[in-house]
Protein backbone atom coordinates (compact mmCIF):
# COMPACT_ATOMS: atom_id res chain seq x y z
CA UNK A 1 0.00 0.00 0.00
CA UNK A 2 1.51 3.05 -1.40
CA UNK A 3 0.49 6.93 -0.75
CA UNK A 4 -0.22 8.11 -4.41
CA UNK A 5 -0.89 11.63 -3.18
CA UNK A 6 -0.84 13.19 0.50
CA UNK A 7 -1.68 15.81 2.39
CA UNK A 8 1.67 15.19 3.75
CA UNK A 9 3.91 14.95 0.84
CA UNK A 10 2.27 17.84 -1.09
CA UNK A 11 4.42 20.72 0.61
CA UNK A 12 7.67 20.03 -0.46
CA UNK A 13 9.95 19.54 2.40
CA UNK A 14 13.34 21.68 3.33
CA UNK A 15 16.34 19.25 4.65
CA UNK A 16 16.86 22.01 7.06
CA UNK A 17 16.09 20.23 10.54
CA UNK A 18 12.16 21.13 11.12
CA UNK A 19 11.07 24.14 13.74
CA UNK A 20 8.50 22.59 16.98
CA UNK A 21 5.71 25.45 18.33
CA UNK A 22 5.69 25.99 22.09
CA UNK A 23 2.92 22.98 22.15
CA UNK A 24 4.86 20.50 20.81
CA UNK A 25 5.21 18.25 23.66
CA UNK A 26 1.87 19.45 24.63
CA UNK A 27 0.64 17.75 21.25
CA UNK A 28 2.90 14.56 21.70
CA UNK A 29 1.65 14.23 24.79
CA UNK A 30 -2.21 13.99 23.53
CA UNK A 31 -1.42 11.66 21.22
CA UNK A 32 -1.09 13.82 18.24
CA UNK A 33 0.23 12.11 14.99
CA UNK A 34 2.98 14.52 14.17
CA UNK A 35 4.26 15.56 10.61
CA UNK A 36 6.32 17.85 8.61
CA UNK A 37 4.70 20.81 7.15
CA UNK A 38 6.09 24.32 6.02
CA UNK A 39 9.10 23.76 7.85
CA UNK A 40 7.80 22.85 11.23
CA UNK A 41 6.70 19.65 12.77
CA UNK A 42 2.86 19.91 13.25
CA UNK A 43 0.20 18.00 14.56
CA UNK A 44 -1.82 16.36 11.50
CA UNK A 45 -4.24 14.75 13.84
CA UNK A 46 -4.94 13.15 17.51
CA UNK A 47 -6.44 9.81 18.56
CA UNK A 48 -9.87 10.23 17.48
CA UNK A 49 -8.88 11.32 13.80
CA UNK A 50 -9.97 13.77 11.41
CA UNK A 51 -13.83 12.99 10.64
CA UNK A 52 -14.60 13.49 14.25
CA UNK A 53 -11.83 16.29 14.82
CA UNK A 54 -14.01 17.87 11.88
CA UNK A 55 -17.50 17.57 13.00
CA UNK A 56 -16.14 18.26 16.58
CA UNK A 57 -15.40 21.48 15.06
CA UNK A 58 -18.86 22.30 13.47
CA UNK A 59 -20.82 21.10 16.61
CA UNK A 60 -18.60 22.24 19.39
CA UNK A 61 -15.48 24.19 19.52
CA UNK A 62 -12.25 23.14 18.22
CA UNK A 63 -8.84 24.53 18.97
CA UNK A 64 -5.88 24.37 16.72
CA UNK A 65 -2.27 25.71 17.35
CA UNK A 66 -1.02 27.44 14.46
CA UNK A 67 1.61 29.02 15.92
CA UNK A 68 3.77 28.11 12.45
CA UNK A 69 2.15 31.01 11.35
CA UNK A 70 4.03 34.22 10.69
CA UNK A 71 3.02 36.90 12.79
CA UNK A 72 4.50 40.32 12.67
CA UNK A 73 4.20 44.23 12.81
CA UNK A 74 5.07 47.17 10.39
CA UNK A 75 5.56 50.06 12.49
CA UNK A 76 5.83 53.47 10.76
CA UNK A 77 5.75 56.92 12.46
CA UNK A 78 2.02 57.11 12.00
CA UNK A 79 -0.72 54.65 11.17
CA UNK A 80 -0.98 56.22 7.87
CA UNK A 81 2.67 56.12 6.86
CA UNK A 82 2.59 52.73 7.84
CA UNK A 83 -0.60 52.20 5.97
CA UNK A 84 0.28 53.59 2.65
CA UNK A 85 3.38 51.43 2.68
CA UNK A 86 2.01 48.54 3.24
CA UNK A 87 -0.51 49.63 0.06
CA UNK A 88 2.30 49.37 -2.41
CA UNK A 89 2.40 45.12 -1.72
CA UNK A 90 -1.43 44.89 -1.36
CA UNK A 91 -4.99 46.16 -3.43
CA UNK A 92 -6.79 46.12 -0.05
CA UNK A 93 -7.83 49.57 1.71
CA UNK A 94 -5.33 49.31 4.59
CA UNK A 95 -5.71 53.56 4.79
CA UNK A 96 -9.34 52.56 5.50
CA UNK A 97 -9.13 50.20 8.31
CA UNK A 98 -10.46 51.44 11.90
CA UNK A 99 -9.05 51.15 15.29
CA UNK A 100 -9.73 47.17 15.92
CA UNK A 101 -10.16 46.29 12.61
CA UNK A 102 -9.13 43.27 10.77
CA UNK A 103 -8.98 42.82 7.01
CA UNK A 104 -8.21 39.73 4.75
CA UNK A 105 -5.56 40.70 1.77
CA UNK A 106 -3.17 39.41 -0.98
CA UNK A 107 0.42 40.27 -1.17
CA UNK A 108 0.82 40.57 -5.07
CA UNK A 109 3.82 40.57 -7.46
CA UNK A 110 4.13 42.76 -10.60
CA UNK A 111 2.37 40.33 -13.17
CA UNK A 112 -0.80 40.07 -10.61
CA UNK A 113 0.05 36.62 -9.12
CA UNK A 114 -0.34 36.20 -5.47
CA UNK A 115 2.62 36.02 -3.37
CA UNK A 116 1.11 35.38 -0.22
CA UNK A 117 -2.39 35.87 1.53
CA UNK A 118 -2.44 37.46 4.45
CA UNK A 119 -4.60 38.91 7.65
CA UNK A 120 -3.96 42.75 8.33
CA UNK A 121 -5.24 44.37 11.58
CA UNK A 122 -4.98 48.07 12.95
CA UNK A 123 -4.71 47.64 16.75
CA UNK A 124 -7.53 48.99 18.65
CA UNK A 125 -5.25 50.58 21.28
CA UNK A 126 -1.60 50.20 19.46
CA UNK A 127 1.59 50.10 21.69
CA UNK A 128 3.21 52.46 19.07
CA UNK A 129 0.53 54.61 16.93
CA UNK A 130 2.08 53.72 13.75
CA UNK A 131 1.59 49.73 14.43
CA UNK A 132 -0.45 47.43 11.70
CA UNK A 133 -0.38 43.56 12.40
CA UNK A 134 0.21 41.23 10.28
CA UNK A 135 -0.54 37.16 10.14
CA UNK A 136 0.86 35.28 7.11
CA UNK A 137 1.58 31.80 6.15
CA UNK A 138 3.87 29.55 7.39
CA UNK A 139 5.64 28.56 4.13
CA UNK A 140 5.98 31.64 2.77
CA UNK A 141 6.75 34.04 6.05
CA UNK A 142 10.63 33.98 4.98
CA UNK A 143 10.05 35.52 1.49
CA UNK A 144 7.14 37.91 2.72
CA UNK A 145 9.52 39.06 5.17
CA UNK A 146 12.14 39.88 2.70
CA UNK A 147 9.85 41.18 0.32
CA UNK A 148 8.45 43.44 2.74
CA UNK A 149 11.93 44.29 3.89
CA UNK A 150 13.29 45.28 0.31
CA UNK A 151 9.98 47.44 -0.49
CA UNK A 152 9.43 49.07 2.57
CA UNK A 153 10.12 52.72 2.88
CA UNK A 154 12.89 53.50 5.51
CA UNK A 155 10.49 55.11 8.05
CA UNK A 156 8.62 52.02 7.80
CA UNK A 157 10.00 48.93 10.14
CA UNK A 158 8.76 45.15 10.04
CA UNK A 159 9.04 43.33 12.93
CA UNK A 160 8.63 39.58 13.59
CA UNK A 161 7.07 38.22 16.65
CA UNK A 162 8.94 34.75 16.75
CA UNK A 163 8.56 35.14 20.83
CA UNK A 164 4.22 34.72 20.03
CA UNK A 165 2.04 31.83 19.71
CA UNK A 166 -1.24 31.64 17.63
CA UNK A 167 -3.95 29.79 18.64
CA UNK A 168 -7.52 29.42 17.00
CA UNK A 169 -10.51 27.93 18.53
CA UNK A 170 -13.41 27.62 16.20
CA UNK A 171 -16.66 26.22 16.20
CA UNK A 172 -20.30 27.44 17.38
CA UNK A 173 -19.46 27.10 20.89
CA UNK A 174 -16.25 28.85 20.73
CA UNK A 175 -17.78 32.53 21.47
CA UNK A 176 -18.98 30.87 24.71
CA UNK A 177 -15.97 29.69 25.89
CA UNK A 178 -13.99 32.48 25.68
CA UNK A 179 -16.56 34.65 26.27
CA UNK A 180 -16.96 33.03 29.75
CA UNK A 181 -13.18 34.26 30.00
CA UNK A 182 -13.47 37.96 29.07
CA UNK A 183 -16.85 38.89 28.81
CA UNK A 184 -15.97 41.82 26.87
CA UNK A 185 -15.08 39.45 23.71
CA UNK A 186 -18.49 38.90 23.22
CA UNK A 187 -19.57 41.95 21.70
CA UNK A 188 -16.31 41.68 18.91
CA UNK A 189 -17.78 41.08 15.55
CA UNK A 190 -16.27 39.27 12.78
CA UNK A 191 -13.03 40.54 11.63
CA UNK A 192 -13.11 42.45 14.66
CA UNK A 193 -9.62 42.63 16.77
CA UNK A 194 -9.00 43.57 20.56
CA UNK A 195 -6.84 42.76 23.25
CA UNK A 196 -8.10 40.69 26.13
CA UNK A 197 -7.02 38.40 29.50
CA UNK A 198 -8.09 35.10 29.45
CA UNK A 199 -7.54 33.02 32.85
CA UNK A 200 -4.50 35.12 33.89
CA UNK A 201 -3.06 35.54 30.35
CA UNK A 202 -2.70 38.64 28.14
CA UNK A 203 -3.85 37.83 24.43
CA UNK A 204 -4.55 40.05 21.35
CA UNK A 205 -7.44 38.42 19.85
CA UNK A 206 -9.34 38.50 16.49
CA UNK A 207 -12.69 37.11 15.51
CA UNK A 208 -11.51 35.12 12.47
CA UNK A 209 -10.55 31.74 11.08
CA UNK A 210 -9.75 29.01 8.48
CA UNK A 211 -13.39 27.16 8.90
CA UNK A 212 -16.44 28.79 8.17
CA UNK A 213 -17.61 29.09 11.87
CA UNK A 214 -17.71 31.67 14.38
CA UNK A 215 -14.45 32.07 17.03
CA UNK A 216 -11.26 33.76 17.36
CA UNK A 217 -7.49 33.69 16.54
CA UNK A 218 -5.18 34.34 19.51
CA UNK A 219 -2.06 35.27 19.84
CA UNK A 220 -0.11 34.87 23.15
CA UNK A 221 3.02 35.16 24.27
CA UNK A 222 5.07 31.52 23.62
CA UNK A 223 5.55 31.25 26.97
CA UNK A 224 1.74 31.63 28.02
CA UNK A 225 1.06 28.59 24.99
CA UNK A 226 1.31 26.12 27.10
CA UNK A 227 -0.89 27.47 29.76
CA UNK A 228 -3.94 29.06 27.78
CA UNK A 229 -3.87 25.97 25.72
CA UNK A 230 -4.20 23.81 28.46
CA UNK A 231 -6.53 25.81 30.13
CA UNK A 232 -8.83 25.91 27.00
CA UNK A 233 -8.23 22.45 26.82
CA UNK A 234 -9.95 21.93 30.25
CA UNK A 235 -13.40 22.80 28.89
CA UNK A 236 -15.31 20.25 27.92
CA UNK A 237 -16.58 21.57 24.78
CA UNK A 238 -13.39 21.95 23.59
CA UNK A 239 -10.83 19.29 21.57
CA UNK A 240 -7.68 19.81 19.81
CA UNK A 241 -8.15 19.40 16.42
CA UNK A 242 -5.08 18.65 14.15
CA UNK A 243 -3.89 20.08 10.30
CA UNK A 244 -6.23 17.17 8.34
CA UNK A 245 -9.52 18.69 9.93
CA UNK A 246 -8.20 22.22 9.23
CA UNK A 247 -7.72 20.87 5.52
CA UNK A 248 -11.02 19.84 5.29
CA UNK A 249 -13.04 22.86 7.30
CA UNK A 250 -11.27 25.05 5.01
CA UNK A 251 -11.84 23.33 1.91
CA UNK A 252 -16.12 23.24 2.92
CA UNK A 253 -15.69 27.04 3.50
CA UNK A 254 -14.80 27.51 0.02
CA UNK A 255 -11.30 29.25 1.42
CA UNK A 256 -8.52 29.17 -0.58
CA UNK A 257 -5.07 27.77 0.80
CA UNK A 258 -1.77 29.36 -0.49
CA UNK A 259 0.20 26.87 -2.71
CA UNK A 260 -2.57 25.16 -3.79
CA UNK A 261 -5.56 27.24 -4.59
CA UNK A 262 -3.71 30.55 -5.73
CA UNK A 263 -0.11 31.34 -6.10
CA UNK A 264 2.22 33.32 -7.89
CA UNK A 265 0.09 32.98 -11.13
CA UNK A 266 -3.07 33.04 -9.89
CA UNK A 267 -4.37 36.97 -9.52
CA UNK A 268 -7.36 37.85 -7.21
CA UNK A 269 -9.74 37.90 -9.53
CA UNK A 270 -9.17 34.69 -11.19
CA UNK A 271 -9.33 33.47 -7.55
CA UNK A 272 -12.56 34.86 -7.24
CA UNK A 273 -10.98 37.42 -4.49
CA UNK A 274 -11.69 40.54 -6.13
CA UNK A 275 -14.30 41.50 -2.98
CA UNK A 276 -10.87 42.26 -1.18
CA UNK A 277 -9.98 44.35 -3.45
CA UNK A 278 -11.57 48.01 -2.48
CA UNK A 279 -13.63 50.27 -4.74
CA UNK A 280 -10.49 53.39 -4.40
CA UNK A 281 -7.62 51.30 -4.83
CA UNK A 282 -9.42 49.94 -8.09
CA UNK A 283 -9.46 53.77 -8.74
CA UNK A 284 -6.22 54.76 -7.89
CA UNK A 285 -4.11 51.41 -8.24
CA UNK A 286 -0.66 52.19 -6.80
CA UNK A 287 -0.08 48.22 -5.99
CA UNK A 288 1.64 45.63 -7.80
CA UNK A 289 0.28 43.52 -11.15
CA UNK A 290 -2.53 46.65 -11.36
CA UNK A 291 -2.51 46.40 -15.04
CA UNK A 292 -3.09 43.15 -15.16
CA UNK A 293 -6.09 42.84 -12.36
CA UNK A 294 -7.42 46.19 -13.80
CA UNK A 295 -7.67 44.04 -17.11
CA UNK A 296 -9.75 41.07 -15.84
CA UNK A 297 -12.01 43.14 -13.42
CA UNK A 298 -13.01 45.34 -16.25
CA UNK A 299 -13.15 42.46 -18.90
CA UNK A 300 -13.23 39.44 -16.93
CA UNK A 301 -10.26 36.60 -16.18
CA UNK A 302 -9.42 33.58 -18.29
CA UNK A 303 -10.02 31.26 -16.05
CA UNK A 304 -11.99 31.13 -12.72
CA UNK A 305 -12.19 29.31 -9.23
CA UNK A 306 -14.84 27.37 -8.86
CA UNK A 307 -16.53 24.66 -6.43
CA UNK A 308 -17.31 21.05 -7.65
CA UNK A 309 -19.66 18.97 -5.76
CA UNK A 310 -18.67 15.56 -7.22
CA UNK A 311 -20.85 12.40 -7.42
CA UNK A 312 -20.53 9.31 -6.44
CA UNK A 313 -18.03 8.72 -3.38
CA UNK A 314 -14.38 9.11 -5.14
CA UNK A 315 -12.39 12.45 -4.51
CA UNK A 316 -10.47 14.51 -6.99
CA UNK A 317 -7.61 15.69 -5.72
CA UNK A 318 -4.96 18.07 -6.55
CA UNK A 319 -4.00 18.08 -10.36
CA UNK A 320 -7.07 15.87 -10.85
CA UNK A 321 -8.02 17.04 -15.09
CA UNK A 322 -11.39 18.85 -15.10
CA UNK A 323 -13.26 18.04 -18.63
CA UNK A 324 -16.43 19.64 -20.31
CA UNK A 325 -19.29 16.97 -21.45
CA UNK A 326 -16.94 16.68 -24.79
CA UNK A 327 -14.34 15.50 -23.20
CA UNK A 328 -12.16 18.50 -23.67
CA UNK A 329 -9.76 20.12 -20.93
CA UNK A 330 -11.11 22.83 -19.66
CA UNK A 331 -8.88 22.82 -16.44
CA UNK A 332 -7.51 21.35 -13.30
CA UNK A 333 -8.76 20.84 -9.72
CA UNK A 334 -6.36 22.90 -6.64
CA UNK A 335 -7.93 21.29 -3.56
CA UNK A 336 -10.03 18.13 -2.99
CA UNK A 337 -11.50 16.00 -0.64
CA UNK A 338 -13.97 14.53 1.32
CA UNK A 339 -15.99 16.55 2.77
CA UNK A 340 -17.76 15.21 6.18
CA UNK A 341 -20.27 17.86 6.76
CA UNK A 342 -21.50 17.72 3.31
CA UNK A 343 -21.32 14.08 2.77
CA UNK A 344 -19.50 13.59 -0.81
CA UNK A 345 -16.87 14.32 -2.39
CA UNK A 346 -16.03 18.20 -3.08
CA UNK A 347 -13.14 20.02 -4.93
CA UNK A 348 -12.21 23.60 -6.20
CA UNK A 349 -10.10 24.40 -9.18
CA UNK A 350 -9.69 26.34 -12.55
CA UNK A 351 -12.00 26.38 -15.23
CA UNK A 352 -11.91 28.73 -18.45
CA UNK A 353 -14.97 31.11 -17.83
CA UNK A 354 -17.69 29.63 -19.69
CA UNK A 355 -17.62 26.62 -17.34
CA UNK A 356 -17.70 28.48 -14.24
CA UNK A 357 -21.52 28.81 -13.49
CA UNK A 358 -23.23 27.26 -11.12
CA UNK A 359 -25.12 23.72 -12.27
CA UNK A 360 -22.33 23.08 -14.72
CA UNK A 361 -21.59 19.70 -15.48
CA UNK A 362 -17.83 18.88 -15.26
CA UNK A 363 -15.97 15.63 -15.81
CA UNK A 364 -12.96 14.83 -12.63
CA UNK A 365 -10.03 12.30 -14.08
CA UNK A 366 -9.53 10.27 -11.50
CA UNK A 367 -6.94 7.22 -12.10
CA UNK A 368 -8.12 7.35 -16.09
CA UNK A 369 -11.53 7.33 -15.17
CA UNK A 370 -13.47 10.26 -15.96
CA UNK A 371 -15.78 10.68 -12.69
CA UNK A 372 -19.12 13.45 -13.04
CA UNK A 373 -19.54 16.52 -10.56
CA UNK A 374 -20.92 19.78 -11.02
CA UNK A 375 -20.22 23.56 -10.63
CA UNK A 376 -21.51 24.56 -7.09
CA UNK A 377 -21.39 28.19 -5.46
CA UNK A 378 -19.39 28.16 -2.45
CA UNK A 379 -18.81 27.71 0.45
CA UNK A 380 -20.00 24.60 0.46
CA UNK A 381 -21.10 24.84 3.98
CA UNK A 382 -22.62 28.21 4.76
CA UNK A 383 -20.20 30.38 6.73
CA UNK A 384 -21.67 31.40 10.32
CA UNK A 385 -19.24 34.37 11.05
CA UNK A 386 -20.62 36.73 13.56
CA UNK A 387 -21.72 39.62 11.56
CA UNK B 1 -4.98 -21.04 7.35
CA UNK B 2 -1.95 -18.66 7.97
CA UNK B 3 -1.83 -14.55 7.45
CA UNK B 4 1.12 -13.51 5.23
CA UNK B 5 1.85 -9.76 5.10
CA UNK B 6 3.45 -7.19 2.50
CA UNK B 7 6.39 -4.51 3.10
CA UNK B 8 3.41 -2.52 1.78
CA UNK B 9 0.89 -3.42 4.88
CA UNK B 10 -1.08 -5.56 2.66
CA UNK B 11 -2.19 -9.13 4.28
CA UNK B 12 -3.45 -11.95 2.65
CA UNK B 13 -4.96 -14.74 4.84
CA UNK B 14 -5.05 -18.33 3.27
CA UNK B 15 -7.77 -20.91 3.24
CA UNK B 16 -6.99 -23.72 0.68
CA UNK B 17 -6.03 -22.08 -2.34
CA UNK B 18 -8.13 -18.49 -1.73
CA UNK B 19 -6.53 -15.47 -0.43
CA UNK B 20 -8.26 -13.12 1.55
CA UNK B 21 -6.86 -9.43 0.94
CA UNK B 22 -6.64 -6.60 3.37
CA UNK B 23 -4.88 -4.38 5.15
CA UNK B 24 -3.28 -4.44 8.14
CA UNK B 25 -4.11 -2.76 11.42
CA UNK B 26 -0.45 -0.23 11.02
CA UNK B 27 -1.79 0.68 7.65
CA UNK B 28 -5.41 1.89 8.72
CA UNK B 29 -3.96 3.65 11.22
CA UNK B 30 -1.75 5.47 9.25
CA UNK B 31 -3.89 6.19 6.16
CA UNK B 32 -6.50 7.63 9.06
CA UNK B 33 -10.43 7.45 8.62
CA UNK B 34 -11.37 5.80 5.63
CA UNK B 35 -14.07 7.52 3.26
CA UNK B 36 -14.34 5.08 -0.29
CA UNK B 37 -12.93 1.75 -1.29
CA UNK B 38 -12.60 1.30 -4.94
CA UNK B 39 -12.56 -2.17 -5.83
CA UNK B 40 -11.93 -4.24 -8.60
CA UNK B 41 -14.44 -5.83 -10.73
CA UNK B 42 -15.09 -9.76 -10.46
CA UNK B 43 -12.71 -12.36 -12.05
CA UNK B 44 -10.09 -10.07 -12.68
CA UNK B 45 -6.68 -11.72 -12.63
CA UNK B 46 -4.12 -9.76 -10.80
CA UNK B 47 -0.46 -10.29 -11.00
CA UNK B 48 0.99 -10.23 -8.05
CA UNK B 49 2.18 -6.46 -7.26
CA UNK B 50 -0.42 -5.06 -9.56
CA UNK B 51 -2.81 -2.53 -8.29
CA UNK B 52 -5.79 -4.36 -6.87
CA UNK B 53 -7.78 -1.42 -4.83
CA UNK B 54 -7.48 2.18 -4.03
CA UNK B 55 -8.53 3.30 -0.26
CA UNK B 56 -9.35 6.99 -0.08
CA UNK B 57 -8.56 7.86 3.19
CA UNK B 58 -9.56 11.71 4.59
CA UNK B 59 -5.99 12.18 3.80
CA UNK B 60 -5.03 10.50 0.68
CA UNK B 61 -5.67 7.97 -2.01
CA UNK B 62 -3.52 5.08 -1.25
CA UNK B 63 -3.15 1.72 -3.99
CA UNK B 64 -3.61 -1.35 -2.53
CA UNK B 65 -1.68 -4.10 -4.57
CA UNK B 66 -2.53 -7.67 -5.08
CA UNK B 67 0.02 -9.66 -2.15
CA UNK B 68 0.10 -12.57 -4.57
CA UNK B 69 -1.30 -13.43 -8.33
CA UNK B 70 -4.66 -14.77 -8.63
CA UNK B 71 -8.15 -14.16 -9.95
CA UNK B 72 -10.85 -12.27 -8.22
CA UNK B 73 -13.69 -14.04 -6.67
CA UNK B 74 -15.25 -11.69 -4.14
CA UNK B 75 -14.97 -8.06 -3.20
CA UNK B 76 -16.75 -6.93 0.15
CA UNK B 77 -19.17 -5.17 -0.99
CA UNK B 78 -20.35 -3.72 2.70
CA UNK B 79 -17.57 -1.29 2.36
CA UNK B 80 -19.54 0.83 -0.36
CA UNK B 81 -21.65 1.52 2.83
CA UNK B 82 -19.77 1.47 5.94
CA UNK B 83 -16.19 2.25 4.73
CA UNK B 84 -14.65 2.72 8.36
CA UNK B 85 -14.68 -1.14 8.93
CA UNK B 86 -11.29 -1.06 7.52
CA UNK B 87 -10.38 1.35 10.34
CA UNK B 88 -12.48 -0.30 13.22
CA UNK B 89 -11.43 -4.05 12.08
CA UNK B 90 -8.94 -4.43 9.41
CA UNK B 91 -8.06 -8.07 9.47
CA UNK B 92 -11.97 -9.25 9.90
CA UNK B 93 -15.19 -6.87 8.35
CA UNK B 94 -12.56 -4.18 6.91
CA UNK B 95 -11.03 -7.06 4.17
CA UNK B 96 -10.98 -6.27 0.34
CA UNK B 97 -11.28 -9.05 -1.32
CA UNK B 98 -10.81 -12.85 -2.19
CA UNK B 99 -8.43 -14.31 -4.79
CA UNK B 100 -8.29 -17.94 -6.27
CA UNK B 101 -4.60 -18.50 -5.99
CA UNK B 102 -2.74 -18.91 -9.13
CA UNK B 103 0.52 -19.47 -7.59
CA UNK B 104 0.76 -20.66 -3.86
CA UNK B 105 4.61 -20.77 -3.70
CA UNK B 106 4.52 -16.98 -4.21
CA UNK B 107 3.27 -16.97 0.07
CA UNK B 108 6.50 -18.02 0.83
CA UNK B 109 8.20 -14.82 -0.57
CA UNK B 110 5.55 -12.54 2.40
CA UNK B 111 6.00 -12.48 6.09
CA UNK B 112 4.91 -14.40 8.54
CA UNK B 113 2.88 -12.34 11.35
CA UNK B 114 6.28 -12.45 13.47
CA UNK B 115 8.32 -11.02 10.83
CA UNK B 116 6.02 -8.22 9.89
CA UNK B 117 5.61 -7.06 13.99
CA UNK B 118 9.12 -6.67 13.74
CA UNK B 119 9.53 -4.84 10.69
CA UNK B 120 6.43 -2.31 11.74
CA UNK B 121 8.53 -1.69 14.94
CA UNK B 122 11.53 -1.21 12.98
CA UNK B 123 9.89 1.64 11.04
CA UNK B 124 7.68 2.98 13.71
Amino acid sequence: MVDSQSSETRAPQAEAPLAETALAAAHRAAGARMVPFAGYLMPVQYPSGILAEHVWTRTSAGLFDVSHMGQARLVGPDFETAARALETLVAADILGLRPGQQRYTQILNEEGGIVDDLMVARPAAPDRPGEILLVVNAGTKDADFRLMNAHLPADVVLEQMPERGLLALQGPRAAEVVAELAPETAAMAFMQTGTAVLAGIPVALSRSGYTGEDGFEISVAAEDAVALWTRLLGDERVRPIGLGARDSLRLEAGLPLYGHDINQETSPVEAGLTWSIAKRRRQEGGFPGQIRIGQEIAGGPVRRRVGILLEGRTPAREHADILDAAGELIGQVTSGGFAPTVGAPIAMGYVVPEFAAPGTALGLVVRGRTLQGRVVPMPFVPHRYKR
Amino acid sequence: MSVRYTKDHEYVRVEGDVGTVGITDYAQSQLGDVVHVELPELGRVLARGDEAAVVESVKAASEVFAPVSGTVTAVNGELEAAPNAVNDDPAGSGWFLKLQLSDPAELDGLMSEQDYAAFVASIS
